[in-house]
């Protein structure tokens, strides 16, 4: 069909007299990430309280929380898309740990048993390993059949696995630094590793690459045929396959977005830390899974958002800052956590329903 | 009611084998432009593998596909709808979870912008969607609701509006009043009216002769995977179609089951009552069997 066409007037007068003013607040309540919204709202407030004398409203924490927010909610926006398209990806954080030990081996100097490549080369070579590591658990996904759940669980200890092994082969280590010695560091420090200084605290530039992902994948999600792909292959794949999506390459293409997502979080923390740990990353899928759920997205697929994701990696962040500052015994943050997610999930259907019966 | 308007569609004489199964025996049918033809048959009568067979999903093992006065051989259903050929299956290939806009261009999203900045044409799609609804004489409130939310009737007139849409010519619709209540069947009764009046030969499956001959021009008859009968409304009243459905002899059996049922106290009350009921409107429709006949 041709794209630029009008659609022709006539048939059914512009304003419909049947179409009846929904109020913008049944509209609001139509939206995904409006349960996670106002958690993070309630959270937020539960702290201001809380911790009141522990600074917890002050500029200092607020980029406290978005530090810790950023890498979350990168992590957790291309996990979204990936759920909505129906699957699952249990090997991110693994391919953080995995990526990010990539680019230190191939940077290591040869006397340390490294490579010693430069900056650029050693993130080329960093980024074909991701997209090689999002095609195998793609394809094997799709060829298998088989629940991506199960797929990507393999996955997330076969890369684990190498992200320790091959670099205790190579250099007889498991944490590697010395990244701002390597040459080409300088520019790869500056976009990634730049601290903001504003209002007299330290934001991290890692939270400008969050933004302009969140608008960039919104954007895509909810204006571009690819993003209408997303939603109706975790929909129903048969009936999107049907209508002519193309649902395996849909699917295949967001297991490569997670993949390149984990080492966009690899590169800012190896930046960050100037250098890696086998173990980095270990627990952020599960993190941002729950980032993902409790910003509204069905764990079943089809509906949700990246905005959401954004909201849920922000009650996360909140929920770790606010108990450190408020000097409880950090042994009780997973119990908190794990409250916060059954809270936000329990909020999110209780709001679902009452938007489907509108 | 007849026209002398050559078949939009013709099939003749079209077998369908599968391995030692006859799935179809010499089955031929048309529609033209502007009608409605009605398959009509029992389960098992073999109105699964016909439809498949205009789909362009199965080959037919013998003869012959006509389409606008050629003949066809279709490879896949792609090609079948890149003719205008359009099936609206049972399971409707509708996403619950979307909304009526975009399941309504899934798949064929119309688009605005080059290079990176190609986006989906949301506005033109929201607002075509409801034109389009709109001349089916359905009117969605609100494009934004989710599929999920309509009724079986509705999400039915969206999958034919669609079809329409994307420039269907023969519209082949599935068991469309299957699963619905009486008043939604009737809606659905009515879209296929619509889509008669604007010119597109529907062919129209069922297995509810009750639904089939209001809007039907043409009704053919299928049963144990052949052509019992191809009548054109004229010459077939309601009660005859609906004997011919099934088949009077086999109802006289099933009345007769039923009546020893009641008998031997397999069941009792109410039941019985109602059983008792039921076998005795058996009776009274295989009363006819007789005059039917072949056509």
């Amino acid at each position: 069909m041709t794209s630029e066409n009008t659609p022709q007037q006539g048939a059914l007068p512009p304003g419909d007299e049947r179409v009846r003013k929904v109020s913008t607040l049944s509209r609001v309540l139509g939206r995904p990430e409006l349960a996670a919204v106002a958690l993070a709202i309630l959270v937020w407030v539960f702290f201001a309280v809380i911790a009141r004398d522990n600074n917890f409203v002050s500029w200092t924490t607020t980029a406290a929380i978005l530090n810790r927010a950023a890498p979350l909610g990168i992590l957790a926006m291309a996990v979204a898309l990936l759920m909505i398209a129906g699957e699952f990806d249990l090997s991110i954080g693994s391919i953080v740990g995995f990526t990010g030990m990539a680019i230190m081996v191939l940077v290591t100097p040869a006397s340390a048993g490294g490579f010693g490549w430069g900056m650029w080369p050693a993130l080329l070579a960093a980024a074909v390993i991701a997209v090689a590591v999002g095609l195998f658990n793609g394809t094997l996904v799709i060829t298998t059949r088989l629940p991506s759940f199960i797929i990507t669980l393999g996955s997330l200890y076969i890369f684990r696995g190498l992200a320790v092994a091959i670099p205790r082969m190579q250099t007889n280590r498991t944490q590697l630094g010395g990244l701002d010695q390597v040459p080409g560091f300088d520019f790869f420090g500056r976009v990634f590793g730049t601290k903001i200084d504003v209002f007299g605290a330290r934001f991290d530039i890692a939270i400008l690459w969050w933004l302009g992902l969140i608008v960039l994948l919104t954007w895509m999600l909810l204006r571009t045929r690819f993003g209408n792909w997303i939603y109706g292959s975790g929909g129903d794949a048969n009936a999107a396959r049907n209508t002519g999506v193309p649902v395996s390459r849909v699917k295949i293409t967001l297991f490569v977005g997670t993949a390149l997502a984990a080492l966009l979080v690899a590169l800012i923390q190896a930046v960050q830390f100037n250098g890696a740990d086998s173990l980095r990353g270990t627990l952020k899928e599960f993190e941002a899974i729950i980032a993902v759920v409790v910003g509204g997205t069905l764990l079943t697929g089809g509906y949700g958002s990246v905005v959401g994701a954004m909201f849920g990696a922000l009650i996360f962040a909140m929920v770790q800052q606010g108990i450190i500052i408020t000097g409880v015994d950090g042994d009780w943050f997973r119990v908190f956590v794990g409250a916060v997610l059954v809270a936000g999930v329990v909020f999110n259907n209780f709001i679902r329903q009452r938007a489907a019966r509108r | 009611m007849t026209t002398t308007q050559a078949p939009l569609l013709e099939i003749r004489n079209i077998s369908k084998y599968f391995g030692s199964v006859i799935a179809l025996q010499d089955v031929s049918a048309f529609v033209r432009a502007g009608e409605v033809t009605c398959l009509l048959g029992d389960n098992g009568a073999g109105k699964s593998t016909l439809i498949k067979v205009l789909a362009g999903v199965h080959k037919p093992t013998e003869g012959s596909y006509f389409f606008e006065g050629t003949e066809m051989d279709f490879s896949s259903p792609r090609d079948a709808l890149d003719r205008g050929i359009a099936t609206v299956y049972q399971d409707l290939a509708m996403i619950p979870l979307m909304s009526i806009w975009r399941n309504f261009f899934l798949g064929s999203e119309p688009t605005k912008g080059f290079g990176p900045l190609r986006r989906f044409n949301a506005s033109f799609a929201r607002e075509t969607t409801r034109l389009e609804m709109g001349k089916m004489g359905i009117d969605i409130r609100d494009p934004d609701q989710s599929v999920g939310t309509l009724s079986g009737g509705e999400r039915q007139s969206v999958a034919i509006a669609r079809a329409v849409y994307f420039g269907a010519k023969v519209l082949i619709l599935d068991e469309p009043t299957a699963a619905l209540g009486v008043k939604q069947a009737g809606t659905v009764l009515k879209y296929i009216v619509q889509a008669k009046n604007r010119g597109i030969g529907v062919i129209f499956i069922t297995h509810n002769p009750h639904h089939a001959f209001p809007v039907g021009d043409h009704f053919v008859i299928l049963r144990r995977g052949q052509v019992y009968g191809d009548f054109t409304k004229d010459e077939v009243p309601l009660e005859q179609l609906v004997q011919m459905m099934a088949g009077g002899a086999d109802l006289q059996v099933l009345q007769h089951e039923l009546e020893e049922a009641i008998r031997s106290g397999q069941v009792n009350g109410d039941e019985a009552r109602d059983l008792e009921e039921v076998a005795a409107g058996f009776a009274g429709e295989s009363d006819g069997e007789g005059e039917a006949g072949k056509a």
